[in-house]
């Protein structure tokens, strides 16, 4: 069974004009189909716009599909009487480290979700402190959300998400407000989570580098799926990546135009050694 | 319309237990039309750097001279100042207020107490040179997409006429075709009024497309300042203090390592293919 | 400048006090500070001095964190002592200059006047500063709780003190920014008459409110998101458990209210004045 699921999804919300008078529908998702397996570490690119937020909301039905069905561990987002099931299957971190802490402790803070569960007392710190192990932030337990730096939060944040033990964590542009230095923090921590817990992840994020390790990538534009594959597939369509304004690593980059200028340098070069490796098979 | 800094140095929260020296003994001159980066990770001090220069913050110990004029000596005009050195600052749709987008942006030239009809004219030139769509001037700035709402708050800045345009990571949380777009229109802004630029920034790649020069800061202190190849070839002690130069300079440094002669200074992709095909044809 | 209030600010330690119930910490500053104003006697208040000294060691919290708190109240309680000092006529006059005199009774009230007022203050941070937030509205819940019979959402209360303690200081900050921003926009913040001066706050009120309500709603879908539903059927990672230690600090305090409000009134001893 697939974890997350979305068939024929769309999403449409009114259009409104100054007055509040409906003049349209916006269609924000349009004919969604996705499949993503137990396990697997799927990414999902676009530039802000193109209905990848939107979609990410969808798996933890904070917004339900106005046609199609979403389903999450084979549950309906739709059927309000699982509402509970689908958003604990489903953990969800956004783009604002700030806005998401809702503790004003870090422990405090990851016991949130579980208290919401309805964990018992004893359970809960069991999970806090697991969760914070997970994301190796045990030793800031005791700290304020406000002094840490911009990863140390998201990484608060995923282990929030962590001690609801959900079979799948969606984060939503967790690295768009960070630095370089926060960046690889978070993305080292969910390569880690991914090792030691076997949890799906759906990373969406408009930073080509990090969906270099992705078991699939899609693409979206103007809330529709325009490219699907493996990150070689992908990366091997440079041009194509330009015209949905995504930006390709620099390496790969290089690769083309070097291509460009007629080098025999094979398509979707993701990685510096393979580039030097590629080139040095030349000379 | 160069800004010189002698010595500064500035305290954070003096006498408290956050006490932090966030600059220390920094010197630099920026000179008239050049097209400078500042770069350095969260905490070097890069932006309490930037934000003495139009003296929003005012050092402990130092001088700075804009013009040659001691910005600290008595009765020194800082409103004046803070005109001539335009500040845009990280986010800078979070300070947009007006009804509508042009109003906004005439709230600089406002401040500077210029009459109505000069306020606007200098606002139009500021969209326009932002390269912001007409169809939008008299909407509210709080229903722009995230890219317009920051060409926008430049534009705001811009209005003023500032000599000097200070910008703090300009492409924070924008996406990479929004990057590109501020970045191109920030060159093409420079390229066309001669105006000076100081770039902070944390994306190497951005850096060294576009700088002429680069400042590189650390725990407070200038590291490196040079040409991008200059700081660049310092890649391995960038790396140390958690800074990297561009993709392509590694790349270029293991060709090395791997015997094919390339010159190791290229930091643009262009620069790069270059180099490796003239290495390869030779 | 804003930093430096302490009041209401958590000070990490591990101590006796810090690991007290909230309930019993509430309960007991309320009971410290009605001690404070049924007294009026020296003796009173040096049982009252010391009980607070003996806590403040307790509470393992540098005395000079604590001191801090009172920079905030220097204006009311200057304002305090002079009202009370001159305006108060009541027994022999001591000082008489121009149209002012100092009576003995000015001077007794001004100096209790200001040490209530310093010593409520002193009391009153030592229990923010060694209580978080959190257990603090945790607290102020299970206290209130009874008025959920009246149909008052205490729970919901509660978790909007507590997003307002946690938001309270990124405000602060952001406020900051945006005040810089605007002041390098050539804005002036600082100089006219009150009318001018709130009209030039307009460029940094808009934009704080705008981003309050972007971070309200953003925390509203990350709570929705982690499954909070309101009150019911929550559990508590940190219940409020009396303990043996609490009982005892009841205890303590309730002896320590009862013997200083006994031996104030009707122990015998004046120095002077007092």
């Amino acid at each position: 069974m697939e974890m997350i699921r979305a068939s024929e999804l769309v999403y449409e919300y009114e259009q409104r004009d100054d007055e509040g008078n409906v003049v349209g529908m916006n269609r924000a998702l349009d004919e969604i189909e996705l499949d993503v397996r137990p396990g697997q570490f799927v990414v999902i690119l676009g530039h802000n716009g193109s209905g990848k937020s939107t979609l990410a909301k969808h798996m933890n039905a904070i917004l339900v599909p106005t046609g199609g069905t979403m389903w999450v561990n084979g549950r309906d987002t739709k059927d309000p009487r699982e509402l509970m099931n689908v958003r604990q299957s489903a953990g969800m971190v956004f783009q604002n480290p700030d806005n998401q802490i809702i503790g004003t402790v870090v422990e405090e803070d990851v016991g949130f979700g579980p208290e919401n569960l309805g964990v018992p007392t004893e359970e809960i710190w069991r999970r806090v402190e697991d969760g914070l192990r997970a994301v190796g932030m045990i030793e800031y337990r005791a700290h304020s959300p406000n002094k840490l730096s911009g990863g140390q939060k998201q990484r608060v944040a995923i282990a929030g998400v962590i001690a609801m033990e959900p079979e799948c964590i969606v984060l939503d542009e967790p690295t768009a407000m960070l630095d370089p230095d926060g960046r690889k923090e978070v993305l080292r921590t969910v390569q880690e989570l991914r090792k030691r817990k076997n949890v799906t992840v759906i990373l969406i994020t408009h930073y080509m580098e990090e969906a270099i390790d992705a078991d699939a990538i899609y693409v979206m534009e103007g809330g529709r799926v325009v490219m699907q594959g493996t990150p070689r597939e992908i990366f091997g369509r440079v041009d194509e990546l330009k015209r949905y304004r995504l930006d390709v690593p620099q390496v790969t980059m290089l690769a083309e135009e070097l291509r460009r200028r007629g080098l025999d340098i094979p398509r979707g070069i993701l990685r510096r050694e393979e580039l030097v490796e590629a080139i040095c098979r030349l000379s | 319309m160069s800004i010189k800094l002698e010595h500064v140095n500035y305290i954070y929260s003096a006498g408290t237990a956050y006490e932090k020296q966030a600059l220390k003994d920094v010197s630099l001159e920026i000179l008239p039309g050049q097209f400078v980066g500042v770069i350095g990770h969260t905490g070097s001090g890069k932006s309490t750097l930037i934000q003495h220069l139009n003296g929003l913050v005012k050092a402990n110990s130092g001088v700075i001279y804009y013009n040659g004029e001691n910005i600290y000596a008595d009765g020194y005009d800082m409103k004046s100042l803070r005109g001539q050195v335009g500040l845009v600052f990280q986010y800078p749709e979070h300070q947009l207020f007006e009804e509508d987008v042009l109003s906004d942006v005439c709230f600089g030239p406002k401040n500077q107490g210029l009459s109505k009809e000069d306020c606007e004219k200098r606002a139009f030139e500021a969209l326009e040179l932002v390269g912001f769509p007409e169809k939008y001037y008299h909407q509210s700035p709080f229903e722009l997409s995230g890219g317009q709402k920051r060409r926008a708050a430049i534009a705001g800045v811009l209005a003023m006429k500032p000599k000097v345009l200070v910008l703090d990571e300009p492409t924070a949380g924008l996406d990479p075709a929004g990057r590109d777009d501020i970045l191109d229109q920030v060159k093409y802004l420079h390229d066309q009024t001669g105006i000076t630029v100081v770039l902070v920034s944390h994306s190497m790649e951005d850096i060294a497309r576009y700088v002429e020069r680069i400042i590189v800061m650390n725990r407070g202190e200038k590291m490196f300042d040079g040409t991008p190849k200059e700081v660049f070839a310092h890649y391995e002690e960038l790396e140390q203090v958690g800074l990297a130069a561009p993709q392509v300079t590694y790349v270029m440094h293991d060709l090395k390592a791997r015997g094919i002669p390339v010159d190791t200074t290229a930091t643009t992709v262009e620069e790069a293919a270059e180099e490796i095909c003239r290495a390869l044809k030779r | 400048m804003i930093r430096e209030i302490t009041i209401g600010q958590y000070y990490p330690a591990d101590s006796f006090i810090h690991r007290l119930d909230p309930r019993v910490k509430i309960v007991c500053t309320l009971l410290f500070l009605i001690s404070l104003f049924i007294q009026n006697s020296l003796l009173g208040y040096l049982i009252a001095t010391v009980f607070l000294a003996f806590v403040i060691h307790a509470s393992k919290v540098p005395f000079k964190f604590i001191i801090k708190g009172l920079k905030a109240i220097i204006l009311l309680l200057m304002f305090t002592v002079v009202m009370n000092l001159f305006l108060t006529k009541d027994g022999a006059v001591l000082v008489r200059f121009w149209i002012f005199q100092i009576t003995e009774g000015g001077l007794k009230l001004s100096v209790f006047m200001a040490v209530r007022l310093i010593y409520l203050i002193i009391g009153s941070s030592l229990m923010t500063l060694t209580t978080t937030p959190n257990a603090l509205t945790d607290g102020i819940e299970s206290l209130l709780r009874p008025l959920n019979k009246f149909r008052v959402p205490v729970h919901e209360v509660a978790m909007i003190m507590s997003i307002a303690l946690r938001f309270i200081p990124i405000l602060l900050e952001e406020t900051d920014k945006i005040m810089k921003a605007q002041i390098a926009r050539g804005a002036d913040l600082e100089s006219g008459n009150i009318l001018q001066r709130t009209k030039a706050m307009v460029p940094v009120l808009v934009p704080l409110f705008v981003s309050a309500f972007r971070r309200a709603n953003d925390l509203a879908l990350a709570m929705e998101a982690r499954c909070y539903f309101g009150g019911e059927g929550r559990t508590k990672m940190k219940p409020l458990l009396y303990r043996r230690q609490d009982y005892l600090a009841y205890a303590f305090v309730a002896a320590y209210v009862v013997v200083a409000f006994v031996v104030g009134r009707f122990v015998p001893f004046h120095i002077w004045i007092f």
